[in-house]
């Protein structure tokens, strides 16, 4: 008797807390996703079983569930408008693949769209030529994680953005690789997330791009071959750690681009290959602390209404132009920087040069003032100048000196 | 004029001077190719001295060769040949012999390197090009500066001072002007100044050609512009190529009024 009734209570318990599951196939009694969507209820989980689904505006209202795609199944947008669009608490979707998102120029068409929601996990999803990729707007307490976003951007007017967050908080962006898109992912009014460990390769504005969004953390990702690496604009208390910013390279390209940005600090980033590394515009109290600049054209240029930046223990190695300079020092600091072309020396052996090295040559000087002196690039004259200038200078400004220039490269 | 400019050659070919210059090129490709380990940063740092050392030695080397070769000169013209092609030959003689080297010296190291499989080809070979041209002209100017003068002293001093004019002092007159008239639009100015000089004219192509050309930014953009176009490529070549002949020309036109 009391085994019958613990059977009975096993039973009834296991039906009402246990999820049913969904599944999805060509073959199955479900045969679309959106059928799926809408018996489910909250807490049930959706198997998509492999295949091809042409579905588009499949919407998820206020439904807490999890879709989970089994052997990559794909969702054909057939360039009709969003392939998935969210607007609801606690769900995920995993696994799938979404190609052939719609174009437009009046609305936003994404693989994945999620709007006034909560709680949620994007996670190893592919999406393929798509419009905008992820798509969040006034979310919060977000995973996108593992995704693979690709597409064949042509011009900056018919493409989208790989992950583009607008009006969210605490959104974590994760392992995520994003090539050949307008922006890699783009940050708006988006405050106290995190973009780690990401790939952006191959876009044809910025691979990060920031603005107006405060106290966020971006680390361990790869910047290569954008049109420019990352752009950091309006923004303020932004850390960036361990980045890699390469191969930015073009006439009007940027490794990192900030402007009107306050309070934050660069740390341990590596500069390769671009054509300016850094350039910075309007910027307040920013530290830049162990990055290494190698191999740019400039490794930062300073543009205007630049106050208490701080440069320290920063490698400046072989670049074309290591400081560019404008306007007057405005309490920027550089110190204890090992620069490539400091030729001093350390008689004391404290590991400190006894002579203050002088970042800004005269010829970046000058370019500064008519840029069309540019074009005596590697002249004869321009390195005799620059060596007599480095001998007694007159013309670049006094103070702006790195009094403690460090003699070995910064191993950090 | 074909059998003065192989006694000119053969006569350089069994100098001193001509092994020194081409094993210091030999030795600066493989040097260079050794350190860098990367064709296209050597062909940067080859471009430096090839705009530096190719118009000096080119000076030095023509002018010095005349000066030694006046003897042999004055028998030859004892003789029944053409002034022209005594001068003309004599000049060749040196001008081929000194690209021979160059060529020959840069080529060797860069080929063993692996210049073939590389993607840098076309700016070596846009390198050698201009180095060429620097030869051809400077010697040529050379000639002339050593057939006005008699004077060896004066000569040798004028050559050099014809050097650091285009190497140097050119460059330095090409900045003043642009940060004195640095409000006016200075891009047609920098274009045309840039093309009268030959030794700035190599240096733009070259660098043109590399990948450190999106640092010229606007001002480079402009001048991408112009060298892309078939009307630059052929304006760049003419103004190479006026260069050499002019002063080939005026060769020509001294030695066959000059009393000697």
């Amino acid at each position: 008797m009391c085994r019958f009734f613990l059977f009975i209570i096993f039973v009834f318990a296991s039906v009402v807390s246990r999820a049913q599951e969904i599944e999805v196939c060509k073959t199955c009694e479900v045969k679309t996703i959106q059928a799926a969507v809408d018996m489910a209820r909250d807490g049930d989980i959706l198997k998509i079983k492999s295949g091809i689904y042409k579905e588009h505006d499949i919407s998820i209202i206020d439904k807490s569930i999890s879709i989970i795609g089994e052997g990559l199944p794909v969702i054909d947008a057939q360039m009709k408008g969003t392939a998935l669009s969210i607007r609801a608490e606690n769900f995920s979707v995993e696994g799938l693949k979404i190609i052939n998102v719609g174009r437009s120029h009046t609305s936003d068409f994404a693989g994945i769209l999620v709007s006034n929601s909560k709680n949620f996990e994007l996670k190893n999803n592919r999406l393929d030529k798509v419009f905008f990729g992820i798509l969040l707007e006034r979310a919060s307490e977000g995973i996108i994680l593992g995704n693979k976003i690709t597409s064949n951007a042509k011009s900056q007017s018919t493409s989208g953005n790989g992950v583009h967050i607008w009006k969210s908080e605490k959104i974590t962006v994760k392992n995520n690789q994003v090539i050949g898109l307008r922006d890699g992912i783009y940050l708006e009014f988006v405050n106290n997330s995190e973009v780690i460990d990401n790939l952006c390769k191959d876009n044809l504005r910025y691979g990060l791009h920031f603005m107006f969004s405060d106290h966020d953390l971006y680390k361990g990702n790869v910047f290569e071959n954008n049109g420019a690496g990352v752009a950091v604009m309006y923004s303020k208390f932004i850390d960036m750690h361990n980045n890699k910013f390469r191969k930015n390279w073009g006439s009007a390209s940027y490794g990192l681009l900030l402007k009107e940005i306050n309070d934050s600090e660069l740390r341990n980033n590596i500069f390769e290959d671009n054509t300016i590394a850094i350039s910075a515009d309007n910027t307040n109290r920013i530290n830049y602390i162990e990055n290494n600049f190698r191999n740019n054209g400039y490794a930062v240029r300073i543009r205007g209404a630049v106050y208490d930046n701080n440069f320290q223990r920063n490698n400046f190695l072989y670049n074309s132009f290591d400081i560019a300079y404008t306007g007057k020092l405005n309490n920027n600091k550089f110190s204890n920087n090992y620069w490539s072309g400091y030729s001093g020396y350390d008689l004391d052996k404290n590991g400190i040069g006894d002579v203050p090295f002088r970042p800004v040559s005269l010829f970046s000087y000058l370019v500064n003032k008519t840029p069309e002196a540019i074009v005596l690039l590697r002249s004869t004259f321009i390195d005799l100048l620059d060596f007599s200038e480095k001998v007694s200078p007159i013309f670049t400004p006094a103070n702006l000196i790195d009094d403690q220039p460090l003699m070995k490269r910064i191993q950090w | 004029m074909l059998k003065i400019l192989k006694y000119s050659f053969y006569d350089l070919s069994r100098s001193l001077w001509s092994y020194v210059y081409f094993f210091f090129y030999l030795l600066l490709g493989v040097v260079l190719l050794f350190l860098n380990n990367d064709l296209s940063n050597a062909v940067i740092t080859l471009m430096n001295v090839i705009i530096v050392l190719v118009p000096l030695i080119g000076t030095i080397f023509g002018v010095m060769y005349f000066y030694n070769s006046r003897e042999f000169t004055e028998l030859l013209l004892a003789q029944p040949v053409r002034r022209s092609s005594i001068f003309l030959g004599q000049y060749l003689g040196v001008a081929i012999s000194l690209s021979a080297s160059l060529i020959l010296g840069l080529g060797l190291p860069f080929i063993i390197y692996g210049l073939f499989q590389s993607g840098a080809i076309w700016d070596f070979v846009s390198l050698l090009v201009s180095g060429v041209f620097l030869s051809f002209i400077f010697t040529a100017l050379a000639f002339n500066i050593a057939l006005s003068y008699e004077n060896k002293i004066k000569g040798f001093g004028l050559a050099i001072l014809l050097w650091l004019f285009l190497a140097v002092v050119y460059d330095g007159l090409f900045l003043l002007s642009l940060v004195y008239f640095q409000d006016y639009p200075l891009d047609k100015f920098s274009l045309v100044a840039s093309m009268l000089n030959p030794i700035d004219l190599s240096r733009i192509l070259i660098l043109l050609k590399l990948d450190i050309s999106a640092l010229l930014g606007y001002t480079g953009a402009v001048f991408k512009q112009f060298f892309g176009t078939g009307l630059g490529a052929f304006t760049s070549i003419g103004v190479l190529i006026l260069w050499v002949l002019l002063p080939v020309w005026r060769i020509k036109y001294i030695s066959a009024k000059k009393d000697f």
